[in-house]
């Protein structure tokens, strides 16, 4: 058995040490918001975050996520830097069919949390990963900017 | 009594269903046929029920929407949610005629039947070819029109007022002469038991609050955004196992011998199971488990043999090849206008040109899955459903079922871009076989056949390879005087239950649409199509269907065409475009948004820019787009800006139609700049987004829309904002650099 921490809360699983930790949360715990996209770290749509760092977790065995604490999109809203993200994806209307989002926020919301005011290279590089093939990709980069301002004008 | 009646019945079935006061007998006797039938049963066998309840008593007045107790409305919409936003068209227009708070609106997805939910453009429930909207503007509006008459029928009954001195605004009916208002909540219970009126009344354009709206906020935008969206591949059910099926190495193998002993190893793997190909040749196996992972690694496990005497071993150069061989004899004629040999015969110029597009897959980020819960005598089906009608008698014929007893519950779809609506509808039935055999082992849980992206990728039915080949002659003054035009690839419709009604004399319109009907004043057009039969791949519709080449090819030739004859590209169409005012609306307004006329701001040194322009007509909706680009030193190509303008009639959610032709104009770009799929002895190379490759963030442009005003009926935006894209970044490219582009993708082409 494994224990995994997810959005702060203890889940035992029982599955091989190899088993990505992708399938453990989805299939194991029940989270399914994180997203099934390429399996090979390819398209960013399986974005969690371990201890707060971007990870993909379809290539992250469970062998290796040790201790740390996972956070998913279930959880984002509790986190200041995620809740703005959201909100500025959500009035900024990014999302088409959605598949890949969850990622795209856990993505933004590490770079923001790294970088409160990304330039657009500085997007480019955090975000060139996570793929969209409903190419939302004008209005993620504009809600990225949207979220910094409302976070930076939320700490003057 | 009350039943419902069709006045439009010799047009289209069920598309404005009403109820007229009729006798059941003359109901009977009447002409309105089969389309009735299914509204029979719920008005008639509810006993002492009101009229307008749902089996719960809500109140319901027709099939596209209920108000709740709590006054909460919810809008049943027919159509899939695939990211092209049409929960949010659908429910703007109910909630416009009812005058609801949008706040309180609510969408579900619809089930499958094809009586009361067919798209009325098809005949069958289903979504595709940029419809929703278009299909549904007037029969939503008449929905949500109807509900409301009731609801302010119940106020006046309740206020003792007359109903014209009832307004209705965001969920209230209002009183305005004492001040007294009725929340949908209060006069729903009410409105269930009146009956449903034969006659409404729309609103004219000027009374609409919330059609043409800039900002209505999207229906899927919460769920989609804190991870509650349901995708199929997030269904769960009781004792469901995850099924991945093993595919041929090439499209035609046949499965010769399996040995599944590793495989059953594999820790929550369960068995495997050996089932009959619904639409692949012979027997094909999957493996089950208790969750992805393990069924993966099951699948990989597998060892198998094929038997590959019956399998397509061709090369994608030897597809084009032989297609170029194809392209210099006579084709079927498509089109004839005037005598474009005798044209070319005497023109001045002659432009002869072959335009190369590889295979596509359409890789929505979701790949394919179904979940397939099987009992002996009913199935349920839990999919992103694209193609109801056709999967469900298909579905059925393969169980054994009729189809009303396929069951299909709507989820949110992860993409599509075509590829859900099936034509033969391989993976829905893939996981019905699946489904079958494993209940035939006794495995009596639900399936969720999952597909891995590299089953994804190379699991066929693609965007078709073709070729076109061209031979335009200009006069001494540069004027186009001939346009010949010869298509080849396969057809989409061949093969399928659909070529019956599509295929005629030999011509799949998808093949040729888009060229067939080239608007320019050219006096010669002719256009053949050669539709290869002997090529093994599966192909199928891929976002805006034929366009997807024929825009490509086409918006190239007119240019080569322009700059032959030392012109203008932008006036040079406009003028071949002087009888097509809807053309020439969107490419003046993209030409004047884009600043055409004036120069285009020079690169830094080494770097070479050009401007390129191109437009197209698609599923009734015409869009302009220009590209800016920058080539530098290295022949590193950037699309910097586009200026896209479109029209599609009356815009009912503009935010909406802005954000398809972004995404249009990027999903056109991946294609432009990177995808291919390409055979290798018949294999497909491609597995994954590393050689599949599609658009990055980094590679998107800048992009502004222009909606043109319109009162005319509303057209499609999902699938044409994707056909200009192409040809006007490749048209920029020969500004820019003086070579002109002719095979997609560009990749490496650019030259020093």
């Amino acid at each position: 058995m494994t224990t995994l921490t997810i959005n702060g809360q203890p889940h035992e699983v029982d599955a091989p040490d190899d088993m990505p930790l992708l399938w453990a949360i989805r299939d194991l715990v029940g989270y399914t918001g994180t997203k099934y996209g390429c399996g090979r770290g390819l398209c960013g749509a399986c974005t969690v975050h371990l201890d707060g760092q971007p990870t993909r977790s379809c290539i992250t065995p469970l062998s290796a996520v040790g201790q740390r604490e996972i956070t998913t999109i279930e959880a984002i809203a509790e986190d200041a830097t995620g809740a703005s993200v959201q909100q500025a994806w959500r009035e900024l209307e990014v999302v088409q069919c959605g598949y890949c989002q969850s990622g795209q926020i856990m993505a933004a919301t590490a770079l923001l949390r790294d970088n409160p005011a990304p330039d657009d290279a500085a997007i480019d590089g955090a975000m060139r990963g996570n793929l969209c093939r409903c190419a939302t990709y004008v209005r993620i980069r504009a809600a990225i900017h949207a979220a910094a301002e409302s976070l930076g004008q939320e700490e003057t | 009594m009350h039943v419902l009646a069709n006045r439009d019945n010799d047009k289209a079935p069920a598309a404005q269903p009403r109820l007229v006061h009729v006798s059941r007998r003359g109901f009977m006797k009447g002409t309105a046929g089969l389309a009735l039938g299914l509204y029979m049963a719920p008005l008639l066998g509810r006993g002492g029920r009101a009229l307008a309840a749902d089996e719960n008593g809500e109140f319901a007045p027709n099939a596209f929407l209920r108000v709740t107790p709590d006054g909460e409305v919810v809008v049943i919409a027919k159509h899939l949610e695939m990211g092209q936003g049409t929960y949010t068209g659908l429910a703007t227009l109910v909630a416009e005629e009812l005058d609801a708070d949008w706040a309180s609106v609510r969408v579900e997805g619809a089930p499958a039947d094809p009586q009361r939910y067919q798209n009325l453009m098809f005949g069958i429930q289903g979504t595709g070819g940029s419809t929703s909207i278009a299909n549904a503007f007037e029969q939503m509006r008449r929905a949500g029109a109807t509900a409301r008459a009731m609801l302010v029928t119940a106020a006046a009954e309740r206020l003792e007022v007359s109903p014209a001195s009832l307004s209705v605004r965001e969920g209230k009916v209002i009183h305005e002469a004492s001040g007294r208002e009725l929340g949908f909540a209060e006069l729903a219970e009410a409105a269930a038991g009146l009956p449903v009126p034969d006659e409404v009344t729309l609103k004219s354009p000027g009374q609409f609050t919330l059609i043409g709206k800039q900002h209505l906020p999207r229906q899927d935008g919460p769920a989609k955004t804190d991870g509650s969206a349901r995708f199929t591949q997030d269904v769960q059910l009781d004792g469901m196992l995850i099924a991945v099926p093993a595919h041929p190495p090439r499209f035609g193998s046949r499965l010769a011998s399996v040995d599944d002993a590793e495989a059953l190893k594999v820790p929550g793997v369960v068995a495997s199971v050996r089932f009959s190909s619904p639409t692949r040749d012979g027997d094909l196996v999957a493996v089950l488990a208790s969750n992805t992972w393990a069924a993966i690694q099951g699948r990989d496990a597998l060892s198998l043999e094929w038997d590959d005497a019956q399998a397509f071993t061709l090369s994608s150069d030897e597809i084009e090849a032989a297609y170029r061989e194809r392209a210099g004899t006579p084709g079927e004629p498509v089109t004839r206008r005037g005598d474009a040999a005798k044209a070319l015969e005497t023109a001045a110029q002659v432009i002869e040109a072959d335009y190369v597009v590889p295979y596509l897959a359409h890789a929505a980020m979701e790949p394919l899955n179904c979940v397939v819960d099987l009992q002996h005598d009913h199935c349920t089906i839990h999919n992103g459903e694209q193609w109801q009608t056709m999967d469900q008698q298909l579905v059925g014929k393969l169980l054994g079922l009729a189809p009303e007893k396929i069951t299909i519950h709507q989820l949110y779809a992860g993409g599509s871009f075509g590829r859900r609506a099936n034509p033969v509808s391989d993976y829905v039935l893939e996981a019905a076989a699946i489904a079958k055999a494993a209940r035939a082992q006794g495995r009596d849980v639900p399936i969720k056949m999952v597909w891995t992206r590299e089953d994804d990728t190379r699991g066929g039915h693609y965007r078709p390879l073709n070729v076109h080949r061209a031979r335009l002659g200009l006069d001494d003054d540069g004027k186009l005087t001939a346009w010949h035009q010869r298509l080849v690839g396969q057809s989409i419709m061949a093969g399928t239950p659909m070529e019956s009604m599509m295929v005629e004399d030999g011509i799949d319109p998808t093949s040729v649409e888009g060229a067939s009907n080239l608007p320019y004043a050219v006096p010669a057009l002719h256009v053949e199509l050669h539709t290869p039969r002997d090529i093994g791949v599966p192909v199928q519709w891929w976002r805006s269907v034929g366009h997807t080449h024929t825009a490509f090819s086409t918006e190239s030739l007119i240019d080569e065409a322009a700059v032959a004859a030392g012109q203008d590209p932008y006036r040079y169409r406009r003028e071949l475009l002087a009888d097509q005012p809807r053309w020439r609306g969107v490419l003046d307004l993209a030409a004047e948004q884009a600043g055409w006329t004036s120069p285009l701001e020079p690169g830094t040194e080494g770097v070479r820019r050009g401007r390129g322009i191109a437009v197209h007509k698609s599923f009734s909706s015409y869009v302009a787009q220009v590209a800016e680009v920058s080539v530098d030193a290295d022949n590193a190509l950037r699309v910097n800006r586009v200026v896209c303008a479109v029209d599609c009639g009356l815009a009912v959610n503009p935010d909406m139609i802005r954000a398809q032709m972004e995404g249009g104009i990027g999903f056109a770009l991946a294609a432009a700049l990177h995808s291919e799929i390409t055979l290798d002895g018949g294999r497909v190379v491609q597995s994954n987004f590393n050689d599949f490759q599609v658009l990055r963030l980094d590679e998107m442009p800048e992009i502004e829309v222009h909606i043109v005003a319109s009162e005319a009926a509303p057209t499609g935006v999902g699938e044409p904002g994707v056909p200009p894209l192409a040809a006007a970044v490749t048209n920029a490219i020969h500004a820019a650099t003086g070579q002109r582009i002719r095979r997609l993708p560009i990749a490496d082409q650019l030259e020093a």
